[in-house]
């Protein structure tokens, strides 16, 4: 089972209290109603499923109930951080560089304590 | 290839067993092939055989990375059965029953195939009433599958806990007469052996790590760790790893690779007569013929492939099992692994020509993979011989996701995975 760090927790949890939910990153066309087939196919259907590094979403289900990203591996499962939707793609190739705040929930509000 | 018969185990009793050769040969890889199939599991192995058999195509290599059967083929629970919902999916997998009912005399290898039926039980109104569905269009396609009273069930598989106290009560149950069981190693071994025969190529321990294509976008080869290898065609049968196969040729496939997990009890004296599994508790379990109680679990939620799994996943089904069969609550476990399933979206498998000339895929067979292999093995045969799909797997195709004519399977599935 995983210990998963809930970035607006601020602890690990078991995975028990969490669901994966899929890629992280993909924005759904705003344009939904004219795009092709093609893209919604690519949009919809299709992802890397990569062996190794992955970007993914989880809910943390039975505690805050809040949607953050995850990069793990898919070779060992082990995460390598979690961060807060809404926040970049973390550079990993870099040591997850830091970057500019984003206009979150808890930059307006403050953190969950 | 000496024939295996019951005078070859007699004459080499009386000769100290010094007569039997080996099964299938280990040959050098040749420059070129007709075609290379890639990934030697069940599925592969299979292919390789009927394109030699049914199609007379023999200038064919299976490639390998580690050794044969040594990803799914021998890491499922080695159910067989094809009550499905769909008629794409009842096509192939009684295609595929159809095959296991004379798989041993067909490869002169004992596959042993047990029909000892598959029974789904069912808790309440709402799996009386999908069970039902699928039972009715099983019978209107001609495929067995009947409905059981609880006391019916119970007589056909005694462990079973029927009372009304129950802590997962029973309205019913679903079974198929002609579902069963196989050994899985022998599925791989015995299709080497054949196709080995009939003077196709094993390659083990030959990783592909590319996909060469000509200037006209056609495959001429694969690039492995033995070297460049030519063909004019190559199937990819490569289950979990897929993905990455497929990425060689810059084909991208819809899957989620994701551990499946099952585990064994220690032997036990025959005490399990059927295959019994439960969709709404995600009870899965049969009785080997070593002894060891086969149980699956289900698959992790998260991409991996660790080919491990998480300890939660297997301690649900085993609280099902306890609960259905209070006899084994005391039943030890001993082994517990894990295989890396691909998933499509919608649950159905794919076996399909690519936008890459020469380069044709069978994937997508997720949790449900062993049963169809020999169903699946000789379409994919036939796909990749005449370059066009058998009326059995044209519904099966790679744009289905883009055309939308889904195979909505994902419901219709035995265990909720």
């Amino acid at each position: 089972m995983l210990l998963i760090y809930c970035p607006y927790c601020q602890e690990e949890r078991s995975e028990l209290e969490f669901r994966g939910a899929g890629d992280a990153h993909i924005a759904r066309p705003t344009n939904i109603a004219d795009i092709s087939d093609e893209q919604f196919e690519e949009f919809f259907f299709l992802r890397d499923n990569p062996k190794g590094l992955i970007f993914e979403r989880w809910r943390h289900q039975h505690g805050c109930g809040r949607f953050f990203n995850a990069a793990r591996d898919t070779i060992s499962d082990k995460f390598i951080m979690t961060y807060k939707a809404g926040e970049p793609k973390p550079d990993i190739g870099t040591a997850a560089a830091p970057h500019a705040p984003v206009e979150t929930y808890e930059q307006l509000e403050g953190e969950a304590k | 290839m000496r024939r295996y018969s019951v005078f070859a185990v007699a004459r080499e009793a009386l000769r100290g067993h010094k007569g039997w050769d080996k099964q299938w040969t280990s040959p050098e890889p040749r420059a070129e092939y007709d075609v290379i199939i890639i990934g030697g599991g069940g599925h592969g192995l299979g292919a390789a055989y009927y394109l030699a058999k049914e199609h007379g195509i023999t200038n064919v290599a299976v490639l390998e990375k580690g050794w044969l059967g040594g990803g799914n083929t021998g890491r499922n629970t080695t159910i067989i059965r094809s009550n499905y919902l769909y008629e794409e999916s009842m096509h192939i997998y009684e295609h595929s029953m159809k095959l296991w009912e004379n798989l041993s005399q067909d490869l002169n290898y004992n596959v042993m195939y047990s029909p000892r039926g598959v029974m789904m039980l069912s808790h309440n109104v709402h799996d009386q009433q999908s069970f039902k569905r699928h039972i009715h269009a099983n019978r209107l396609y001609g495929i067995d599958n009947e409905w059981l009273t609880p006391e019916q069930a119970k007589a056909y598989c005694p462990p079973l806990d029927i009372s009304a106290s129950a802590r997962y009560p029973i309205n019913g149950a679903a079974l198929q007469r002609r579902g069963g069981t196989a050994r899985h190693d022998a599925v791989a071994w015995g299709y080497a052996r054949a196709a080995s025969d009939r003077g196709v190529h094993i390659i083990q321990n030959c990783e592909v790590t590319g996909i060469r294509r000509g200037p006209d976008g056609r495959v001429t080869g694969v690039e492995t760790s033995r070297g460049f290898i030519g063909a004019k065609k190559v199937g990819v049968s490569a289950a979990g790893h897929t993905t990455t196969v497929m990425k060689m040729a810059d084909v991208r496939v819809p899957l989620q690779s994701s551990p499946l997990q099952a585990l064994v009890s220690e032997p036990l004296k025959p005490i399990f007569p059927c295959v019994v599994m439960s969709n709404t508790v995600h009870a899965y379990i049969s009785q080997s013929d070593k002894g060891e109680l086969v149980i699956g679990a289900g698959t992790d939620q998260y991409n991996s492939y660790s080919q491990t799994g998480g300890l939660q996943i297997i301690t649900h089904t085993l609280d099902a099992i306890c609960e259905l069969f209070p006899m084994f609550r005391r039943v030890k476990m001993m082994r517990q692994w894990g295989g890396i399933v691909d998933n499509t979206p919608d649950r159905s498998a794919i076996q399909s020509k690519t936008p890459v000339p020469g380069l044709y895929v069978n994937c997508g067979w997720g949790t449900g993979g062993f049963k169809a292999t020999p169903g699946s093995a000789n379409l994919f045969a036939h796909l990749i011989a005449r370059d066009e799909a058998h009326k059995f797997n044209a519904g099966l195709t790679l744009d289905r996701f883009r055309t939308g004519r889904l195979i909505d399977e994902a419901a219709a599935a035995a265990v909720a995975h």
